[in-house]
């Protein structure tokens, strides 16, 4: 950087061209918080970076020196393939993320409309309550929801797996949509229901359509959860809806970790959610600061 | 046929009484405005008259049928709001439809009234657009075009001009009075501007603390209000209150001491009151003049040349008063001046701030708007 660079205006004035001292601190805050965030963001992406070139790496390298330089090779990722189907373990997630997502918008948009336009005195202790469900650890509820499962024969099912990621997302989704409406004005409701809209025309003709950002981003975030959730879909399936948390699990086996393929079943992991986050960052971001400026 | 009735309405949240017991009888085709300082009760009371908010006890009557249960839509009720509260997502013409969409109209007929309304409005060139791309005039039009084409029996404005900038609140006005001409409704309004209610209403409901302070004509409040609270709040400038004491009653008026020692007979029958009672005596900014053989005598604090007028703050004893005079008066600050005031105009306020009666009824008090058309429109028809 050239910070300090003095020039003349040939013609006009022979005195030199200087930034002001304010415009040069500025410009080194900005340079300074550029490094930084450059910065966290190597070291956040690091780990993934390692873990795919792991992929690409027969087990000898894996556990070998570090290196960058080695020839890559598919062998880990048709090993993989071999052994376990990875096309059932992808649409187990697709189909438990997108399906406890939509069940928790669904449960979660009327909740939430009912706190944000007809609250009452509790309304503010029922949210904390809820969220503070979320500080409780899960194992300290795994055996009676583990026994609960067995009895009614939802324990490697799905709709077992739907049901627990379900509540476990509710509240974080309650409180996202309640924040969303919230900054919704209330007059364009009351507007709605002067032109004889129903509860239900309302929500459906302009509540969605005008917090649909909000909407979006928060069941994004449901989605991404629960397809990185490994602590219930380790415990309550085993192999008929065993999500890819299961799947990359299966490969630390008792006959020791094999790095390779290890990273290979996690970059397929990952790779699904990666495209789907970077496809949607946009409106991720558009949704988390929606409201923030009128 | 349109009218409306409010019988004892009372509204509490939780132990807060906001309304306290209001009765108020709305004609057919009347403009009535509700006003009052910020917190009276006036914007509950129109919400409560469109069912957005329940009324704790008391009867609302439209029509001669009780509608307490009835919901907002069903009541044959449209509102403005302040905020105009356009549908951000749909088009002019979706916003001014939607109350149609809703009740299954075919879309032909919706566009059919959707256009009849623009066209009243202006509207038309606009239609395709959404709210984030008209100016605000256009916005509040809209929002009235969606009034209109629901063909209500009563129009409900909240304040809803007061987002506008002072050039187009008065054009707005303006288009207000020849849309209640045009669309023959009775309309309700609400507003703390007093100069709106004075321009645009056939009845006048001064509303303070939840409660009716007077109902009248412009013209009635302005000349003859109940109370300390009317009097002060219509008229702008506003009124000046000036101590005085009664000397005596008689049949011609009553006669008080001013500040100063001078007495004055002004036309209010004060009788039942005994000499030496305190009163305040009440006279408009309008109502006073300079005069240097004028019976009180104050200090000019401040001076504001309007041009056409000038605006004199006078400092007499402890209260500062206001004095409308001429464009072109010589005096400065800290000059000494002399004033009157017309006792024609006067009113006398007792202990409770209420005003004792006038001997003459103002011959305006009873005009009601239309009253101001020219007698061409007689000759028309």
């Amino acid at each position: 950087m050239t910070t300090s660079r003095t020039q003349s205006v040939p013609g006009v004035s022979a005195s030199p061209v200087k930034r002001s001292p304010l415009t040069e601190a500025l410009l080194n805050r900005r340079l300074w918080l550029g490094v930084l965030g450059w910065t966290v963001a190597l070291v956040i992406f690091f780990p993934i970076f390692w873990m795919v070139l792991t992929g690409f790496k027969t087990e000898a390298e894996a556990i070998a020196d570090p290196s960058l330089i080695f020839s890559p090779t598919l062998e880990s990722y048709a090993e993989v393939q071999s052994r376990a189907g990875y096309a059932k373990f992808a649409i187990n997630s697709v189909v438990v993320a997108f399906g406890s997502t939509l069940l928790a918008l669904l449960i979660a948009i009327p909740a939430a409309y009912s706190m944000a336009f007809l609250p009452t005195r509790r309304t503010k202790g029922t949210l904390l309550w809820m969220l503070s469900t979320k500080m409780l650890p899960p194992v300290g509820v795994l055996v009676p929801i583990y026994l609960l499962f067995r009895d009614v024969g939802l324990l490697d099912t799905r709709t077992g797996l739907i049901i627990v990621y379900t509540l476990m997302n509710l509240p974080i989704v309650v409180w996202m949509l309640y924040t969303f409406f919230k900054d919704m004005p209330k007059d364009i409701l009351e507007a709605g229901r002067m032109d004889g809209a129903g509860t239900l025309q309302e929500v459906i003709y302009l509540l969605l359509p005008l917090t649909l950002p909000g909407i979006a981003s928060t069941g994004l975030l449901s989605v991404i959860l629960s397809w990185n959730e490994a602590f219930w879909s380790l415990n309550l399936t085993s192999s008929q809806a065993a999500p890819l948390t299961a799947y990359i699990a299966s490969f630390s086996s008792p006959e020791g970790l094999f790095w390779a393929k290890l990273s290979a079943a996690s970059t397929m992991a990952i790779a699904p959610i990666l495209v789907f986050g970077w496809l949607t960052q946009k409106q991720m971001v558009r949704g988390l600061t929606f409201g923030a400026v009128k | 046929m349109a009218t409306l009735e409010l019988k004892q309405i009372t509204k509490s949240f939780d132990d807060t009484h906001v309304i306290k017991g209001v009765d108020l009888e709305v004609n057919d085709r009347e403009f009535v405005v509700f006003v009052g300082p910020s917190g009276c009760g006036k914007s509950t009371l129109m919400r409560m008259i469109a069912g957005l908010e329940s009324a704790t006890s008391g009867d609302i009557l439209i029509d001669g049928a009780r509608m307490n249960e009835v919901g907002p839509a069903d009541r044959g009720l449209a509102m403005v709001f302040q905020s105009y509260a356009l549908y951000p997502h749909m088009t002019v013409e979706d916003n001014m439809g939607f109350s149609m969409r809703l009740a299954g109209v075919p879309k032909e007929k919706r566009r059919e009234k959707v256009l009849e309304a623009a066209r009243i409005l202006q509207l038309e060139p606009l239609l395709e657009r959404k709210p984030k791309a008209l100016s605000g005039g256009q916005r509040q039009r809209v929002a009235i075009g969606r009034a209109i084409v629901r063909n209500p029996s009563i129009f409900l404005f909240d304040e809803p001009l007061s987002n506008l900038d002072a050039a187009l609140r008065v054009q707005m006005r303006i288009e207000l009075a020849r849309l209640h001409e045009e669309l023959d409704a009775t309309m309700i309004y609400v507003t703390h501007d007093q100069i709106e209610a004075m321009t645009m209403a056939d009845k006048i409901v001064v509303l303070q603390g939840g409660e009716v302070e007077q109902v009248g004509s412009p013209m009635e409040l302005y000349h003859h209000p109940r109370n300390r609270f009317v009097a002060g709040f219509i008229g702008s400038p506003k009124m000046n209150f000036i101590d005085v004491a009664l000397v005596s009653t008689a049949a011609e008026g009553s006669t008080i001491k001013l500040p100063g020692g001078e007495t004055r007979q002004v036309p209010i029958d004060g009788a039942g009151l005994a000499g030496g009672t305190a009163l305040e005596l009440g006279v408009r900014p309008e109502h006073l003049a300079l005069d240097e053989q004028g019976p009180m005598e104050g200090r000019i604090q401040v001076l504001e040349r309007l041009g056409g007028q000038t605006s004199l703050y006078v400092q007499m004893d402890d209260s500062l008063l206001t004095i409308m005079a001429d464009g072109d008066v010589a005096y400065r600050v800290n000059d000494s001046v002399r004033f009157g005031f017309s006792a024609d105009r006067a009113h006398l306020f007792d202990a409770e701030g209420l005003s004792l009666p006038r001997l003459h009824r103002h011959p305006l008090a009873g005009l009601r708007r239309q009253d101001n058309r020219a007698p061409t429109d007689a000759v028309d028809q």
